[in-house]
């Protein structure tokens, strides 16, 4: 075997990230670590837990005024901290994608969706541009939008949000990114519209032997989705748990966010809430 | 059984479109109705068209034994129904302090007792006389929406419109928000008519619910009926299975 292989995709140690504010420094994140080969790693945790913010900084989203610091932050070996500006951005979108929560925010209002892939596809490679749109409507059709000639000149507004999402997918996975983080990418859709985009996502990632990062605040979802769950309570992993462990988890926090959830069937009254102690915070 | 909310024939039409499509449905006193449905299905255009914030053009609608039509409700409606909407980042003035909020409908319907009933309102939802004059945008999702129930509640009403009252909080926080709505329909023996897209929220909360589908409702059945499976409507067997999470086939 060759050392790249040898190396995990995505290492993670110490990770902390800082912002600054009028009250003083807050730490969103603090001393996150993780290695992640091809699987899929949920993230799970509250608003606030600082989920998001570490998807951020391995993707380099991070405002300019927050600080991170990371004994380790390495993409297949490479250490992001200290990569140039250009060749982090040659990797963003070309080997590390993100799909973000609601595509209503995150596609361009102003361009057909056709022309944002081919946008992404031809920053990254040199293509023709009929074989760009080929690819275009090759990806679109990948996930599963039936009518790809169609949906490839319409702007965002046009379609429905599972349709935007699907779009939103497409667009990241046309080059063919090793890891794909994805940050809540169906808490804005309907529920039963939900599956459909998960079932998607589910086969494409296995086709195509990605990395995933799923971030989400539904532990339960995260865990028919991914092979391990990291549990995040205010900028710390407070549990790792292979998902087939979960009803052996063991931090408080874990098993109230697995209890707090009503389901059809089981009749509690009152449901049981967090009690959040100030110890696991520390 | 008296009837809280009766709603017969209802249609509710934007130009062409008919948001409402004949929908017709029976809310007895004291019980907790939902109603499921996606986006589109109509499930939030009901709860307006009750409220009065959707004029309906078709159809009979009687609130505690007295008729509505359009858009027009008297005062007195107010007193009896009450809403709690989705977002509490949407239905909270930004620039009214939690006093001034609680304080309008209570001067608006005329009542005098104002300092007990903003002190007891706060109690009531968990907060303390501590949160009453900050502004919401020193508030968490969580407590802005124990406010908006706050509000709702202050007036004493004896109906409550929940639309998606918990679908922007987290799961941790909407366990506490779900809780406090049951012991405030306990304490005060209110009627809920409450609309989501989470079947198990619904099958929680409520006795009976409605499906909806593109402005119809689809069928209504007891929350029993979900545990059983007996219902007849492929739709909600698609709804049901959904709320189960994902499954690799």
């Amino acid at each position: 075997m060759s050392t790249l292989t040898d190396q995990p995709l995505l290492a993670v140690d110490d990770l902390r990230v800082t912002f600054p504010t009028r009250t003083g420094e807050v730490e969103a994140v603090r001393g996150v670590s993780f290695t992640l080969g091809k699987e899929r790693l949920g993230i799970v945790g509250e608003s606030g837990s600082g989920k998001s913010q570490t998807g951020r900084a391995i993707m380099g989203l991070t405002p300019s005024q927050a600080r991170i610091t990371a004994k380790t932050l390495a993409f297949r070996g490479r250490n992001l901290l200290e990569m140039p500006a250009s060749e982090r951005r040659h990797l963003r979108g070309k080997q590390v994608a993100m799909i973000l929560q609601d595509p209503k925010y995150s596609l361009n209002p102003v361009m057909t969706i056709g022309r944002q892939i081919i946008e992404t596809l031809k920053t990254h490679e040199k293509v023709s541009n009929a074989e760009a749109k080929a690819r275009t409507l090759a990806m679109l059709e990948a996930v599963q939008i039936r009518d790809p000639e169609r949906v490839f000149s319409l702007y965002p507004h046009e379609v429905s949000g599972g349709m935007g999402q699907r779009v939103m997918i497409a667009m990241m996975l046309i080059c063919g990114p090793e890891l794909l983080i994805a940050d809540e990418p169906t808490s804005a859709l309907d529920v039963t519209v939900q599956l459909e985009v998960l079932a998607i996502l589910d086969k494409l990632v296995a086709e195509r032997g990605m990395g995933l990062i799923f971030i989400s605040h539904d532990l339960r979802l995260v865990s028919s989705f991914c092979n391990r769950v990291l549990v995040m309570y205010a900028g710390r992993v407070v549990e790792e748990l292979a998902t087939a462990d979960l009803s052996q988890a063991k931090h408080p926090y874990t098993r109230g966010l697995l209890n707090c959830l009503p389901t059809i069937g089981s009749d509690r009254h009152p449901l049981p809430v967090l009690d959040r102690k100030p110890e696991w915070a520390l | 059984m008296t009837s809280a909310v009766s709603i017969r024939d209802m249609s509710v039409i934007y130009d062409e479109f008919a948001a409402l499509d004949h929908v017709s449905l029976e809310v007895t006193q004291g019980e907790s109705f939902g109603i499921v449905g996606e986006s589109g299905s109509g499930k939030s255009t009901l709860l307006r068209a009750i409220a009065g914030l959707a004029s309906f053009s078709q159809g009979q609608l009687t609130v505690d034994g007295r008729s509505y039509s359009g858009s027009r409700r008297d005062q007195e409606f107010y007193r009896t129904v009450q809403m709690v909407f989705q977002d509490p980042y949407g239905s909270l003035h930004p620039r009214q302090t939690v006093d001034r909020l609680l304080l309008e409908p209570l001067v608006i319907h005329g009542f005098t007792d104002i300092e007990t009933r903003i002190h007891r309102a706060l109690d009531e939802v968990g907060l303390g006389a501590g949160f009453r004059f900050r502004y919401s945008h020193q508030l968490s999702g969580g407590q802005r929406q124990r406010i908006a129930i706050a509000r709702a509640l202050i007036l004493e009403p004896k109906i409550l419109l929940l639309d998606e009252p918990t679908s922007a909080l987290d799961a941790s926080i909407q366990a506490e928000i779900l809780n406090l709505l049951e012991q405030a329909r306990r304490d005060r023996n209110l009627t809920f008519v409450m609309v989501s897209h989470d079947l198990g929220v619904i099958s929680h909360m409520c006795e009976r619910l409605a499906v909806m589908k593109s402005g119809k409702v689809v069928e209504t059945v007891a929350r029993d009926a979900l545990e059983s499976r007996s219902f007849s409507a492929d739709y909600t067997r698609q709804l049901l299975m959904a709320s189960e999470g994902f499954r690799r086939d």
